[in-house]
């Protein structure tokens, strides 16, 4: 039986269906979530989309980070069910403090849209896994508040602990301290990161399948665990 | 009713896009030496008299909710009368 990944929709959610194809498309089954619900309908494993959910009033994710299915999310993320947020479900992550660190606006005062390459810095991880340690990879970056900040400490505790997953190449899109695209928790099956690997899965409208591996990460660790 | 206010700034090491935005604007009208950094200013306007305990749960409110302590910093004051007649505004 296939694992079912479910995407949670938030109030200015964009990339949610997006999200539900590539979870199609990579052979787990999609099932869609919503904010207001507490109940994961018994999914294996969460994405948090992106977009601009409560149209980023107050701060990016600062609202959301309450909705009543963020409980849920915050406890089975204890539990070691896969999560993870993709640029808004990045910042809806270090609102809800299952990462550390926080994203504000991008240092170029400007919006980011571009194609933009990464290295994988770790395929430690339940999302990263199908990749190489030290891969370059080419995921869509699309964002106004992209700046990954977070105090000395973590920044070393983060290098140190293994648990920078990537890490943008050429030219930092933003300001990110350390070019710190993605972050994950201590155990791995937590991981955040800007760019949008849902973007990423189809020949037609991305210029690589480099997000697939992401999905297909994540379903060979529910395989290996339904085993 | 009484009004507090919450005040929510960037920390000082933190980047603040906004803030620099606007020095730009100011220097190019003409307006130097000026340095801005920008917050947000929460008024609320509170049932009932302000005790300690319901200060209180004002800062668990601004902790919780209005900052991101990882990136800012806030404070809470109680507005007086005088000052709230002071903007125009009814206390």
């Amino acid at each position: 039986m296939s694992p079912k990944i479910g995407v949670v929709t938030f109030p200015g959610s964009l990339d949610d269906v997006d999200a539900l194809r590539a979870v199609r498309l990579s052979g787990a089954e999609p099932v869609a979530l919503w904010h207001g619900s507490d109940s994961l309908d018994g999914v294996d494993a969460i994405i948090l989309p992106g977009g601009f959910s409560y149209g980023d009033y107050l701060r990016c994710g600062a609202i959301s980070r309450f909705a009543p299915i963020m409980t849920s999310v915050v406890e089975a993320a204890g539990r070691g069910v896969p999560v993870l947020g993709i640029c808004n479900g990045f910042q809806i992550l270090c609102e809800a403090h299952l990462l550390p660190g926080a994203l504000i606006g991008n240092d170029s005062r400007t919006f980011v849209c571009r194609d933009q390459r990464l290295r994988v810095e770790t395929n430690d991880t339940t999302w990263t896994s199908a990749f190489t340690r030290g891969q370059e990879i080419t995921i869509v970056l699309k964002n106004g508040e992209g700046h990954y900040v977070a105090d000395e400490q973590t920044l070393d505790r983060l290098e140190a602990e293994d648990r920078v997953v990537f890490r943008y190449l050429d030219r930092n899109p933003n300001g990110s301290y350390r070019d710190i695209a993605g972050i994950c928790n201590e155990r791995g099956n937590v991981v955040g990161l800007m760019p949008h690997p849902e973007h990423n899965v189809d020949p037609l409208t991305g210029p690589s399948t480099d997000g697939l591996a992401f999905f297909t990460s994540a379903i060979q660790h529910l395989h290996a665990l339904a085993g | 009713m009484a009004r507090v206010v919450v005040d929510v700034m960037p920390k000082p090491e933190i980047l603040d896009p906004q803030g620099k935005a606007v020095t730009g604007a100011l220097q190019r009208l003409g307006f130097a030496g000026l340095a801005v950094r920008q917050g947000k200013r929460f008024e609320i306007e509170v049932d009932g008299e302000v005790t300690d305990e319901r200060l209180d749960e004002i800062r668990r409110a601004a902790e919780t909710l209005l900052a991101n302590t990882v990136i800012e910093t806030f404070a809470v004051s109680v507005e007086t009368q005088e000052q709230a007649a002071a903007q125009g505004q009814p206390a």
